[in-house]
Formats: structure tokens, sequence, C-alpha cells
């Protein structure tokens, strides 16, 4: 073997490529030849201190967020966007969410959607013992009862005085995810507030609307969206928002 | 980078998470080597994944890092290809790589001295002052671990190719490096 032929085949001999056969060639002609054998020498040193120094890289986590940011997440139910996020209660969404990297916008469609899985969630509730999950008067046991159930903790207002009685809250479902849902009663007319995460902090003023009979509405506060929903007659519906928005804002400067 | 709905399957999802995402450090890593830039390497890795999980459906093995490693190389090239026409440009890809570069080549006689111990800093520099296509093959086996049948797969040349790249890579590397430790003297 001549030394033009072993100073390639050398490399292969180091990296454990070459078969027996040529191996022995090689080493035969490295144990005759000084200059091949120091040369050799020199690659593994050099393959040693690579080895041993630190020459990767680490991936910045902005670059891991992107990628998982566009895979399908798994919980998501597939082509509903925006409106998940509106859901904001898993943990990748909330980091976006506090990142306040993404403004969510509503889309009509979406909104619709959700409107009618809100009534639908209030039809559901109406079948007896489906009402409730915590049955107290006291918003100082209804409010905890949420925590760790919830990464929200939706407000639980006494509005007693105000003529709307507290009954309790309850865990529900609504566009795939956990939703909670705090219940008032006025007279026989129940109340349901249901209350999600929303990376879109924008106060957006309330809106109502009437669906299968039943009257909504909806607005954004601090974070959270809010849908009443009800068989009350619009009028005190609106009452009922306008006494907890402004019970709200009390509390707030309270 | 949005996913279109057809791709929307969370299992998929699933599966192509557990098999990719572990290599991304390793795809960040090749990415910096070949295009020598921080934010081109993020770039590229992005579209790597995104192409990657596009394709997954068709993946059929054998081993996740290569055929990774094929698609981000795809992927450089392009880039490489893009900053070409830049005004920019500041490296062209050496026509048929194979031929003896233009500087000096190892030194006749191996050194007697025991060969300095550099930091990383100073190893990655000087692994990256290597040129193509001897930086990538380099890489691919010094820092990935690829065996010769992977590089010549991800690289799509003939092993004996990667075997003769090596051996002018490494023996470049070694030029640098005892130039380097004259210097540091």
């Amino acid at each position: 073997m001549t030394c033009e032929e072993a100073e390639v085949l050398v490399h292969a001999l180091i990296d454990g490529e070459l078969d027996a056969g040529h191996a022995r060639e090689v080493e035969a002609h490295i144990e005759g030849c000084a200059h091949c054998a120091a040369l050799m020498k020199e690659y593994q040193e050099i393959r040693q201190a690579i080895a041993e120094s630190d020459v990767s890289y680490k991936a910045p986590l902005e670059l891991r967020r992107k990628i998982e940011k566009a895979l399908p997440q798994q919980q998501a139910a597939p082509s509903r966007r925006s409106v998940l996020r509106g859901f904001a209660m898993g943990s990748a969404v909330s980091a976006m969410a506090a990142t306040g990297l993404i403004a969510i916008v509503l889309r009509n469609d979406d909104e619709q959607r959700i409107e009618n899985e809100v009534v639908s969630a209030h039809l559901r509730s109406l079948q007896a013992g489906h009402l409730i999950d915590v049955v107290s008067t006291d918003q100082h046991t209804v409010k905890p009862w949420f925590n760790g159930k919830l990464d929200v903790s939706p407000p639980v207002i006494d509005l007693t005085a105000q003529g709307f009685t507290l009954i309790g809250g309850r865990l529900d479902y609504v566009n795939a995810r956990e939703i909670g849902a705090v219940v008032y009663k006025r007279r026989q007319h129940v109340i349901n507030l249901f209350v999600a995460q929303t990376a879109n902090t924008e106060r957006k003023p309330a809106k109502v609307s009437t669906l299968q009979g039943f009257n909504i509405r909806r607005w954004s506060d601090r974070g959270l969206n809010y849908w009443a929903v009800s068989d009350l007659g619009a009028d005190e519906l609106t009452e009922f928002g306008d006494k907890f928005e402004s019970a709200m804002r009390a509390n707030k400067e309270g | 980078m949005v996913v279109k709905a057809s791709q929307d399957d969370p299992e998929k999802a699933r599966r192509f998470r557990e098999a990719a995402l572990p290599y991304l450090d390793d795809a960040y890593t090749l990415a910096r080597y070949l295009l020598r830039d921080a934010a081109d390497a993020e770039d590229a890795v992005q579209e790597c994944y995104l192409r990657a999980y596009k394709h997954f459906d068709s993946y059929r093995g054998p081993a996740m890092k290569p055929w990774l490693f094929a698609i981000l190389r795809n992927v450089c090239r392009a880039e490489y290809a893009r900053r070409k026409t830049a005004p920019t440009a500041v490296e062209e890809l050496p026509e048929g790589g194979d031929q003896t570069p233009m500087w000096n080549e190892a030194p006749e006689t191996p050194e007697k001295q025991m060969l300095r111990r550099f930091d990383g800093d100073t190893v990655r520099k000087l692994v990256a002052a290597l040129a193509e296509p001897f930086r990538e093959t380099f890489v691919l086996r010094e820092i990935q671990n690829l065996s010769y049948r992977e590089i010549a797969d991800v690289a799509a040349v003939p092993v004996g190719t990667v075997m003769s790249r090596l051996a002018r890579a490494r023996a470049m590397l070694r030029s640098a490096w005892l130039a380097e430790q004259e210097q540091a003297k």
C-alpha cells in the first residue's frame, strides 16, 4: 500500500469503517511507515479534542416554540383555529398569551359556532342533576371550587342584592375545552355565565343575540370572554350583565 | 408558518414530535455550520421541520436523524443559492468540490510535539472555516456521528466520495489547527 492510499484509508480505519481485510493492510502500512503513523496519531488527537470540546449548538427556545406552534396541537380539534386560542387553557397557548405575541380576533363564523355550543351547554345544564357541580350561594365557596380545575379562575360575584341569586358553579365543555360556568337564578329562570380565558386583554363591549329562543349576552374584559345565557328576556339579561360588570369594576377598585 | 388543515392530524403530529423533535439541537448545530449564521440557521431548521412534517407520511426509516439532515441540507443549499444572487454573497460553493483546495495542504512532516487543546469557541471557528463540501462531511462525521453510509445518503454522493472528502477535511483542519497553534505561541 502506498502512503497516498493510506492517507485516505487511515480515516476509515479511525472511524471503524474498514472491513477486516483492508484494516489489516492499512495497519501493516502504518507499522512500517513513521510518517503515516505520526499523521494518524495527530488525526486521532484532533478527533479526541473535538469530541471533548463543546462544539455543538443548542437550538434557541424560540425556534422550538415556533416549530411546536406550527404542529397541530394534540387536544385541539382540527381546523378550529383562532377561537381555540380564545379558550386558552393549554400551557402552550398560555405561554403565547403571556408573551402577548398573538392578538386574537374572533371570526364571525367561529363566534357563531361558539354561541351554538354555549346554548347547547345551557340546555344540557337544565337537564335534571346537570346544572350545578358545587351548590352554594356563597361566592367564597364557589370561587375556590374552580381552583385546580381550570387554568383560569372565573370571577364569582354575589348579585343577590341586585336580584340575581348565585346558586353554584359547574365545569362544562365548550369548543372541545373545559370551561367554567357560574350559575345564577332570577325567579325560576336560570342564567349560565360561561367564562373562558382569552389571549386578548382588550375590553369588548357587550353584544346581545338570540339563538333558539335563548338570549346571549357576550362580552370580554381583562383577558376573559363571557357568555351569559338564559331564557330571561333580553332586557333582564342585559340588566344582569350590567350589574355583573359594574360589580367587577367595584371589586377591582375596592 | 402554518400547517394546512389537511395536515391537521393530532395523531400524526404526536408521532412526528416524538420522532423528530429530539433531534432539534442536532439539526440546529448542522445548520449553524452549514450556513454560519444564527438567524439563517433558525429559519432553515424551521423550514426543515415543516417540510419533514409534510412528508412524514412517506417516511419509512431507517433512521430519523439522517432523514432530517437530508431535508435540512436541501433547505440550506437553497439558502446558499439565494445568497449567491444576493449582492452580499460572500461565499460560493466550489464546483467539483473534490478538487484540491487552493491553499496549502497538510505539512509533509507531522509535528513531534503534542497537539494543543483549544477551547470550544476556537474549535468551532476552525471547523466553520473549512470550505464546502468538506465542512459538511466533517460535521456530519465528527459532530453528528453519522456513518459513512448515512453521510453518503444525506449528501447524495457515493461512499467513496465521503471517504475522500473526509480525508481532505481532516487534512485541512489539521493545517488550520497547526497554524492556530503556531499563532498562539
